[in-house]
């Protein structure tokens, strides 16, 4: 008892010379703080939300002179986003021949062909078609493209479904008058859905991404900072005065884990802090249940941090070796995109990726609301995880530093 | 050779680096409060000898003791009665000189007012108490080193290693330095002093050894070695030129770990 207590108050020591020489470095602080606000703003503006689709270039070519076709143009044109601007930034073209060379000069991101046979084939009862020219150079903005279009063109034709049907309602009513009683919109669309949310509004995707990024920021302080303060240490000879002092190798390394998981929780607060102020996430669950993540995230990645500065010889081959683990972790752990949309293979191997269950633990408890009963797999992994690396690492450590 | 009043035993100590044996088997001891001059060309294996009585290398094979505990099987015990100025300075530069002894003496248990009161003496002794409360990191080399040494004497040790306490120093810094080395002499400390400087050695030691290639090459009083090689006025350069030869040594791989990696077989887990 008194040798663990020992232990615990030399690796405070520790990690209070740590951050008392973090905080004066300057220079390094004001990155500390920069990084998770850089990280949070860049993920925020650079991926395509609802809102930053607007006046999207696009070309029409309506060659018919109904009325029908003049409706749906007028609606393209008028489309706005919650915010009131204008979705589509509408040029008229001659013909389709017309639209794929605009494309090709970049002066359009889509067309929409409309023949002159449009309104006729609807008159005379026949499917008519429009025809969408997606630019295939731009995957991203082409897929929303083609997906509103679609839309649209879906909208309008039920509408027309529904008149045509209303119509043959009424004509079959002469007849059968139990008819008279059926609704156009139930033949045609015979099912309707409602979404029911589990938290209100709609969903963004910095409510998706926040307690990604929080994950993922506090899992980098913690395994690059220890590996690199230990490296550091090493190659300025000062741990060799740590090692020599009559003070177990596990307050040494204790004390690097604490100062670093002070450092990881400070980051990570500072996100969430962002996310709060800056773009509107609010935080579902309990605070108390999300800090005891963070730590499990803590405690989860420690062990390879310690591992990694055992091994590492300079600070150099500690950050490469870093670098190597971390980046793949960060695509594979749906911090930026769900894993649901991977491969199936990629899929399989998120499993394996500790920062994958530290992400969705998060995301529950943050964006659903989620209760301890909800995460407790997520936490039993986790915490599993970091036992066995700890049980690695203490112990590789031990031996590295006296070789 | 076995006298009780030795405070290093050190018998048929090797260490080995892969297939590069750095210390071949040697065996030597030191009396409590002597001087002990270890010398030797670059990559001898001084440095890899001081770091095994230090507990910071694990002995390949052979036995050490220092203050009658084994360097092995005690190692905690040995730190307690050890001081250490390595190559490198052991020194925080974004703490001041007092915070930087304050932090080492903490990690020896001994009580706050006594740390404060001993490292305020040191400091004062080595001319460094204006300088106190400055960062260790704005100081120059010199400085630096003597705030380093008052470190390593901060926590009284019976045994303090001096592994070069006078590279790249000015020939003032150097003298007080030595003039300290000498004060802590007449204060009963042993000291194991390494340099590259003959005369340095020869005029603060009680006995040197001369250790080349892994191994002890000649251990007696500087005056004795002296004696030993016939030509007048005979300098301790003389005799460590004529134990030693003047080949030049490749000793890149002490300083550069890539290098030393490199050398002992390309594993990077080699440092």
């Amino acid at each position: 008892m008194k040798k663990i207590f020992q232990i615990l108050t030399d690796s405070f020591r520790m990690a209070r010379k740590d951050l008392l020489e973090f905080f004066r470095d300057r220079m390094q602080l004001v990155f500390f703080i920069i990084m998770p606000i850089f990280m949070m703003i860049m993920t925020g503006f650079i991926f395509p939300t609802e809102n930053s689709l607007k006046n999207i270039p696009l070309g029409i070519a309506n060659q018919d002179t109904g009325q029908m076709s003049a409706t749906m143009t007028e609606v393209l044109t008028e489309m706005r986003t919650s915010n009131g601007d204008n979705i589509f930034s509408v040029k008229t073209f001659a013909d389709d021949g017309a639209l794929k060379d605009a494309i090709k000069a970049q002066k359009i991101n889509g067309g929409v062909f409309i023949s002159s046979d449009f309104s006729q084939a609807i008159q005379e009862n026949q499917q008519a078609s429009v025809t969408i020219i997606p630019d295939q150079s731009n995957p991203q903005i082409s897929q929303i493209l083609t997906q509103v279009l679609q839309q649209v063109i879906a909208r309008t034709s039920t509408s027309v479904a529904q008149t045509k049907v209303d119509e043959m309602i009424k004509l079959t009513a002469i007849a059968n008058p139990q008819l008279a009683q059926v609704n156009a919109a139930v033949i045609i669309q015979p099912i309707q859905s409602t979404i029911d949310n589990l938290i209100p509004g709609k969903p963004n995707y910095f409510q998706f991404v926040a307690p990604g990024i929080m994950a993922m920021i506090v899992m980098m302080s913690v395994m690059t900072g220890l590996a690199t303060s230990v490296s550091r240490e090493r190659e300025a000879g000062t741990l060799d005065g740590l090692l020599i002092a009559p003070v177990s190798r596990l307050s040494i390394i204790l004390g690097k884990a604490f100062s670093q998981t002070a450092r990881g929780m400070i980051q990570g607060m500072i996100v969430l802090l962002l996310a709060i102020v800056l773009f509107g996430v609010h935080v579902y669950g309990s605070w108390l249940i999300m800090i005891v993540l963070l730590f499990l995230g803590v405690f989860a990645f420690m062990g390879i941090g310690i591992l990694v500065s055992a091994l590492a010889s300079a600070q150099e081959s500690a950050m490469t070796i870093m670098m190597t683990f971390q980046f793949p972790m960060m695509f594979l752990s749906g911090v930026f995109f769900p894993i649901q949309q991977m491969p199936q293979v990629m899929q399989y191997v998120s499993k394996v990726i500790p920062l994958t269950y530290e992400a969705t633990a998060l995301r529950k408890v943050i964006v659903l609301g989620a209760g301890f009963s909800s995460v407790w797999i997520e936490v039993l992994i986790l915490f599993v995880f970091g036992a066995v690396m700890l049980a690695i690492a203490v112990p590789t450590f031990r031996r590295a530093v006296t070789r | 050779m076995n006298d009780s009043s030795d405070i290093i035993e050190v018998k048929n100590l090797t260490k080995k680096f892969k297939d590069l044996t750095a210390v071949d088997g040697i065996s030597f001891s030191v009396r409590e409060g002597e001087v002990f001059g270890f010398l030797g060309p670059n990559g001898a294996g001084k440095t890899t000898t001081i770091k095994m009585l230090c507990t910071l290398l694990r002995p390949t094979s052979g036995q050490a003791l220092v203050s009658g505990q084994d360097v092995v099987k005690s190692p905690s015990e040995v730190r307690k009665h050890i001081g250490l100025v390595a190559e490198k300075l052991i020194l925080y530069d974004r703490l001041t000189a007092m915070e930087n002894l304050k932090f080492f003496g903490s990690l020896y248990h001994i009580p706050k007012q006594e740390v404060v009161a001993r490292a305020t003496k040191w400091l004062k002794a080595l001319e460094m108490e204006k300088w106190q409360d400055k960062m260790a990191g704005t100081f120059s080399t010199g400085m630096k080193q003597r705030v380093n040494i008052a470190r390593a004497l901060l926590t009284e040790p019976e045994v303090i290693f001096l592994d070069e306490p006078t590279l790249g120093l000015d020939p003032q810094t150097s003298r007080s330095i030595r003039n300290f080395i000498d004060d802590l002499h007449a204060h009963g400390v042993t000291v194991i002093l390494t340099t590259h400087i003959m005369p340095e050695a020869d005029e603060l030691s009680d006995n040197i050894a001369i250790i080349d290639h892994g191994k002890i090459i000649a251990m007696d009083t500087p005056q004795n070695l002296k004696a030993s090689i016939k030509k007048d006025n005979a300098t301790l350069e003389d005799v460590f030129l004529r134990l030693t030869g003047r080949d030049m040594r490749e000793d890149s791989h002490e300083h550069i770990p890539s290098a030393r990696a490199h050398m002992f077989g390309g594993k990077s887990r080699v440092r």
